[in-house]
């Protein structure tokens, strides 16, 4: 690298121009491929304003989206926050996709500009491209011409089927957006194909479709065979977790652009489920990969001491763990604990002591930590990483307790920071931030199409935590409407089988 | 690497989803509005912020219960609980932590900011403007700044003094700078120490100290560039000409509080209709007896005085106020009298010469509104509506019109600015 020009040197407080980001932008590169031999999407870095940072939001993050009241209220929430003072914006917003798509605000500093981007454009892009979930789950390369296709879409369908139908039909499948994923995928996403694929599906519609069956005289009384039910089931796929891919395929009435926008969100339920998994390390990961090279940046001279001060003020800012009796307290920070824990790693890997040697003999004393950081980068998601990964170190120095509370007296403290509790403590976090023990877990279990049509969902109720009603109701007329024929939903006990609750609903008429 | 500059991408990407969110919570908001424009004062009804309870805005899913069910909450920074104690439960929660669904917030209520334009669109829903008035409406110039968010930069009229101290504040922490309680204690032990020998090398200690530590507070110091918040602005555009109505009315003993309230109805609508056009929309209210004074709203519309009724006066001191504050090239005028149609016979004839000769030439606009009892008895024309009726025959700007009951006032309204009238009016012309 070449030496720093006094000119090109970052000082604290200091607008920004474009040449200087450039010239930080090739700093950071050079560190983060070079030193901690991070592997990146090509970036796009865009700059944005204020407002265009408060679109972003509300169109959940993606640069483009289709139309939805939702995205509107969103927006109008957030903006009477942000222009109250109340609360201020992200600095940066990044995209899961190839180009990497990285925003940042106009407004941040020429420190924050380049916090910004070793955070976003090398941490998390580093993370997308190589974790496991993301490499499965979403098509990085594919994901933005897809969002155009489906945005497209919809504004064709509000066009030939009226804004209302379109609407009432996305408010449906938005409400089960959460159990329009599954959890085990079949094959690998690839959205470069989806819009051939709904082109198919119109040709095919068009191709199959004879006007003389609706002449063949029916026979009067025939028996229909009767399939018993497991047959039933199987033929159905049953059962099947994914409501909304359920609905695409078998449900009776709905018209085939009414299954291509439930594929739509589904899709995007999809795209956004490795993200939801990987909150912890996604945060931590950038945050250390920006800590690493802020901290090379500075020894290099190319941030000057009151630029590196400005930084370690946000960067503390944004790791604060306040404590559990903190007025500020607001559950953990993923920021705080996922930088802890890399830090950990990393001191585990080459300065291990004779703890960490027991509690963690594959990588304790490994020598290169950014070897062992990105191994687990790849490999984990939030949920293993900490079953994995959590050190009774990081739990003493966090002073991390287990409380069980039974919803009726008064709460117990399950494990404390000792010898006895690490276990516990290390097994209730990784459950805590584990998706699939923290969402309700709602499958379809039956369906009888030769008879009364009705769809029967389970939902297995772990240690009696039931659904909320009046959501659970309001949901389950929206599938109602979808299915086009009564839906009941059974809560049952996991453990004993019980029917705890049942709610029922009947589609609207139309 | 590419960097690309979006600022100057077109504005209001989010618009279609926001007409898409205020057309879902349509009802909620109107009633809000409405509501929030009946409690006010006529000039409070511009906007701002509207809070709704809807249940069209919510957005359900399958979400746990907070109510039922065992759980177990991994907490931070322990202190003195061990193994096996109990902590008491917290009052009106589930666990430990602030549990709760992401927008568990909005289920209550929403909260958020209408812009003026939308306000009143709402408020009056399917009124069309007259292109008569359009035209005569200037172009907006010049900018007013609008609050929006915090900045690094800015004028130090602007500095933001809780953000820039809290800052401050951090950083000397972090840098443990020592405060001025500080260096003077120390100044005090110096002081306080007898001139002995004993003493001799804690006092060298403590110069040293003192001298260390004013080295330090003279290097970091108390207020940094670096500290400094502003409070940002944005910049509006305005519309450069300002509107003034005056209202205008009888408080004479023959107008009832009835009569009042439908003149009080009328006179927010027009408010909020100029206000649609004009940023800036001042409101003069004049009542009158036999004599006209100028008063602020509440006397306007909550006093009576007892006298005759004579029309000329209120017009003779909206005059005079014109002349001194309301120069007619700067200001549009507008003007609505509402009345019970009762004057002194001898006025009349003054009054109608002053309305024809003197206030409409300076009026975009001059609206008659007269106000009647509830059971709505017909008595034939009255002395003040002929004479009216004569102007507005004659092609001036002014309309007439006659109200009994609240329900009419919309109709009323609406009939006065309805797009036909304005093209009728074209076409007179």
């Amino acid at each position: 690298m070449s030496a720093v020009t006094e000119e090109a040197r970052v000082r604290a407080g200091a607008d920004w121009d474009f040449r200087q980001l450039q010239e930080a932008y090739d700093r950071i590169e050079a560190v983060a491929l070079k030193e901690l031999g991070l592997d990146i999407y090509p970036n796009q870095i865009e700059v944005i304003t204020a407002e265009q940072m408060l679109d972003a939001y509300s169109s959940i993050g993606l640069p483009l989206m289709y139309r939805h009241w939702s995205f509107g209220k969103r927006f109008a929430r957030d903006e009477a926050l942000y222009r109250h003072g109340l609360r201020s914006l992200a600095y940066e917003i990044v995209i899961n996709s190839n180009p990497c798509i990285v925003y940042i605000m106009e407004e941040n500093t020429m420190v924050m500009q380049t916090l910004v981007m070793a955070h976003a454009a090398f941490g998390h892009n580093h993370f997308f491209k190589n974790n496991h979930l993301f490499q499965q789950w979403t098509d990085a390369s594919g994901i933005l011409n897809y969002m155009e296709f489906a945005k497209r879409y919809v504004a064709q369908c509000e066009e030939k089927y009226g804004e209302v139908a379109v609407e009432k039909l996305l408010d449906a499948a938005h409400a089960l957006m959460a159990q329009g994923v599954s959890r085990y995928p079949r094959r690998n996403l690839n959205l470069v194909d989806e819009e051939k694929r709904e082109a198919e599906r119109r040709a095919e519609q068009l191709r199959t479709y004879n006007d003389l069956w609706r002449t063949v005289p029916h026979q009067a009384g025939a028996s229909r065979r009767r399939t018993d039910a497991a047959e039933r089931r199987r033929l159905l796929g049953l059962p099947e977790e994914n409501i909304l891919y359920f609905l695409e395929k078998k449900a009776p009435l709905l018209k085939p652009w009414q299954r291509e926008v439930l594929r739509i969100v589904r899709n995007l339920a999809q795209y956004f489920y490795p993200q939801k998994q990987t909150k912890l390390m996604n945060e931590g990961c950038a945050t250390y990969v920006h800590y690493r090279i802020m901290n090379r940046l500075h020894e290099q001279g190319f941030l000057d001491e009151g630029a590196m001060l400005e930084f370690l003020h946000s960067h503390t800012n944004v790791v604060l763990q306040p404590d559990f009796d903190d007025r500020r307290y607001s559950g953990l920070n993923v920021y705080a604990l996922g930088f802890a824990m890399m830090e950990d790693i990393a001191r585990i890997a080459e300065n291990p002591d004779d703890e960490d040697k027991i509690w963690f003999p594959e990588i304790a004393g490994a020598g290169d930590a950014m070897e062992v950081l990105r191994e687990a980068w790849a490999n984990y998601r939030d949920e293993s990483f900490i079953r994995q990964f959590l050190s009774p170190r990081l739990i003493r120095k966090m002073k991390l307790f287990t409380v069980f509370d039974d919803g009726e007296s008064d709460l117990l403290v399950k494990a404390i920071h000792n010898e006895r509790g690490y276990r516990t403590i290390r097994s209730a976090l990784a459950d805590a931030f584990d998706v699939v023990k923290q969402e309700p877990e709602i499958e379809i279990v039956d369906a009888d199409l030769d008879g009364d049509r009705k769809l029967l969902l389970e939902h297995r109720v772990h240690n009696g935590i039931l659904l909320e009603p009046s959501d659970a109701e309001l949901v389950l007329q929206h599938l109602a409407d979808l299915w086009g024929y009564e839906v009941r939903l059974i809560e049952v006990d996991a453990s004993s089988d019980r029917v705890l609750r049942t709610h029922e609903a009947g589609p609207s008429p139309r | 690497m590419n960097i690309i500059d979006r600022r100057l991408n077109p504005r209001g990407k989010s618009l279609a989803n926001r007409q898409r969110f205020i057309r879902r919570a349509r009802k909620e908001i109107l009633d809000a509005v409405r509501e929030a424009s009946a409690k006010n004062g006529i000039a409070d009804a511009s906007g701002e912020r509207v809070r709704i309870r809807s249940d069209s805005l919510r957005e359900p899913s399958f979400r746990p219960s907070l109510h039922t069910g065992r759980r177990s909450y991994v907490l931070p920074g322990n202190h003195d609980y061990v193994e096996g104690d109990t902590i008491p439960r917290p009052s009106g929660g589930g666990g430990g932590g602030s549990e709760g669904s992401p927008d568990g917030d909005l289920q209550d209520s929403f909260q958020f900011v209408l812009s003026q334009d939308e306000f009143v669109d709402l408020f009056l829903e399917d009124l069309e403007l007259p292109d008569m008035l359009r035209k005569q409406i200037r172009q907006a110039d010049g900018f007013t700044p609008q609050r929006a968010g915090f900045s690094t930069s800015g004028t130090p009229a602007n500095l933001n003094l809780v953000r820039t101290m809290r800052n401050s504040l951090s950083r000397r922490i972090a840098l443990r700078r020592p405060s001025s309680s500080m260096l003077a204690k120390i100044e005090a032990e110096i002081a306080s120490l007898p001139d002995d020998a004993e003493n001799g090398q804690r006092r060298k200690e403590l110069v040293e100290q003192l001298r260390l530590e004013t080295l330090r507070s003279r290097r970091i110091p108390f207020i940094d560039p670096l500290d400094l918040r502003y409070n940002r602005f944005e910049n509006v555009p305005r519309p450069a000409a300002s509107a003034v109505m005056f209202c205008l009315m009888d408080v004479s003993g023959s107008m009832t509080a009835h009569m009042k309230d439908l003149a009080k109805r009328f006179y927010k609508l027009l408010y909020l209709f100029l206000s649609r056009r004009y940023r800036n929309v001042d409101i003069v209210f004049i009542r009158h007896t036999h004599v006209a004074h100028e008063v602020d709203e509440e006397t306007f519309f909550h006093s009576t005085e007892s006298g005759g009724t004579i029309v000329s006066t209120a017009f003779e001191e909206m005059l005079r106020i014109v002349n001194a504050r309301y120069p007619r090239e700067r200001w549009n005028i507008y003007a609505a009298q509402a009345s019970d149609g009762d004057n002194m016979p001898a006025d009349n004839a003054y009054a109608v010469s002053l309305l024809q000769q003197n206030i409409l030439p300076l009026c975009q606009y001059f609206a008659y509104l007269e106000v009647g009892a509830e059971e709505g008895r017909y008595g034939g024309p009255t002395e003040l509506w002929r004479a009216y009726q004569r102007i507005a025959q004659a092609g001036y700007p002014i309309a007439i019109r006659k109200v009994n009951h609240r329900s009419q006032i919309y109709p009323v309204f609406r009939q006065l600015f309805s797009r036909e009238r304005a093209v009728r009016e074209e076409q007179a012309r």
